[in-house]
């Protein structure tokens, strides 16, 4: 067994808060610098020379690349030989989010109670998401989610006789709902099996997977790509070539009677941060 | 966003200059705008309901003057230390569509945000000859320079979602919907 202070997850989630809102991940910088070469219209070139821009001024001014700074979604893969000390492990993560969320001047967006909509005041409580898996290391992975891009995303509980065409046709009537709401150009996490919330969650987690890491669907990935950006959506909803950044797709097995599938929708920042403890 | 095409506009716009906009067009505006996102315009839509019931008029009840006026749905991050404000980018409009009828049915002549409008609010929009604009989703940070003033003028214990009085120098947008009722989302 490793003992582990839950103060060491604390202080590493409220760096990841500030971290994550402030400085995009390099896949997802890389993303948009192409995006502005390869946009076909001018609009769209436009208004990804302002998100260019917009990154730039972000890092330099210490400010979140957008005021929805997001309900902080926590994933956190607990090696089964780790021993939490010092307290408890869901307080330690909430109070790394108030400490963050406080201290790096991040908008407070949650609140309380869904019907009362009384602001929390400290954007607490976060999602969190745990996962034991072998070994002795903590591996958190923070991503902060706006609602803009949360509110059009959908899930789908498909028959097995819909099939991949049926899956297809999900995906891109999704994207097509969203439209210029959900910021586009987008990323679009996909999760496909399991049951109603194991593939809400995959979705969810897929979107945090690196440019560089390649799922077992990549020829689907590319496929639904192409057919989401030949829909014309573009830059800010506002026409262009580049409607989405990456499709990523997670799996799992399902039920004889089932085809679940969902579509997590994201912006053009996708935030991010993974640290291994 | 700016163009060859970019007009320069001054706000208040008066209802020929609105009227003059069409969807597609670039715009930079300079004047005083006001922070409004879903929370405040409940409160507003209650108040003037309520008035409406009474018989009396809602106007004075209201937290700024909706004849002429422009309205940006935006919850800023909070300013850092020496800063006007923080991440000040546009929310999604459509929260609003239940409110905004009303409003432009009073006076409200422009609105800022992003994403799509209802039939009722595009109805509104010809009616009172109004124009609603985009500024571009997630370029908080950027937009964030263009404004040179906030002050909470209303609604102070709704933090991020209090109304503010801004200030707007050069502060870059797109027409969606002109007052001929075009708009330019597919």
């Amino acid at each position: 067994m490793r003992d582990l202070d839950v103060s060491e997850i604390t202080k590493n989630v409220k760096e990841m808060c500030i971290e994550a809102n402030i400085f995009m991940e390099e896949d997802m910088k890389e993303a948009i610098y192409k995006a502005y070469d390869t946009e076909s219209s001018e609009v769209g070139r436009s208004v990804l020379a302002q998100l260019k821009e917009n990154m730039k001024i972000a890092e330099n001014e210490r400010i979140p690349v957008c005021q929805d700074t997001g309900m902080a979604v926590v994933f956190l893969d607990v090696g089964q030989d780790v021993h939490f000390t010092g307290g408890d492990i869901t307080e330690a993560v909430n109070e790394g989010i108030r400490q963050g969320y406080t201290e790096g001047y991040l908008r407070k967006s949650i609140v309380s109670d869904p019907f009362q909509r009384e602001n929390s005041g400290d954007n607490t409580p976060a999602v969190i998401h745990f996962n034991i898996v072998p070994g002795d290391r903590v591996i958190i992975t923070l991503a902060p989610k706006g609602f803009g891009s949360e509110n059009t995303s959908r899930i789908f509980m498909l028959k097995p006789s819909d099939g991949i065409e049926g899956v297809k046709k999900a995906v891109i009537d999704t994207v097509t709902e969203a439209g210029p709401n959900a910021c586009p150009p987008f990323v679009v996490g996909v999760g496909i099996g399991g049951d109603f919330e194991k593939c809400a969650i995959m979705a969810k987690k897929a979107l945090t997977r690196h440019a560089g890491i390649k799922g077992s669907l990549g020829s689907l990935e590319k496929e639904l790509l192409d057919r989401i950006n030949e829909s014309g959506i573009g830059p800010a909803g506002l026409g262009g070539s580049v409607t989405a950044l990456a499709v990523k797709i997670e799996t799992f097995p399902t039920h004889i009677a089932g085809l679940p599938v969902a579509v997590c929708m994201c912006c053009h920042a996708n935030r991010h941060k993974q640290r291994s403890l | 966003m700016q163009g060859s095409d970019t007009k320069k506009l001054n706000l208040p716009l008066d209802k020929p200059e609105a009227e003059s906009l069409r969807a597609g067009d670039r715009v930079l505006l300079t004047g005083e705008i006001y922070a409004a996102r879903d929370a405040a315009h409940q409160r507003m839509y209650g108040i003037i309901s309520e008035c409406e019931a009474a018989g009396e008029d809602p106007r004075s009840g209201l937290p700024f003057p909706l004849e002429g006026a422009a309205v940006y749905y935006m919850g800023p991050s909070p300013a850092p230390p020496g800063k006007v404000i923080g991440s000040a980018g546009p929310t999604t409009s459509g929260r609003m569509d239940k409110y905004t009828p009303g409003l432009l049915d009073m006076g409200l002549k422009v609105m800022i945000g992003k994403g799509k409008r209802n039939t009722s609010v595009n109805d509104a929009i010809v009616r009172n000859g109004c124009v609603y604009l985009a500024a571009v989703g997630g370029a908080g940070a950027l937009l964030s320079k263009c404004i040179k003033r906030s002050e909470v003028i209303a609604y102070d214990d709704l933090g991020a979602e209090a109304v503010r009085r801004l200030y707007v120098e050069d502060f870059p947008a797109i027409v969606v919907t002109d007052s001929t009722g075009k708009c330019l989302y597919a």
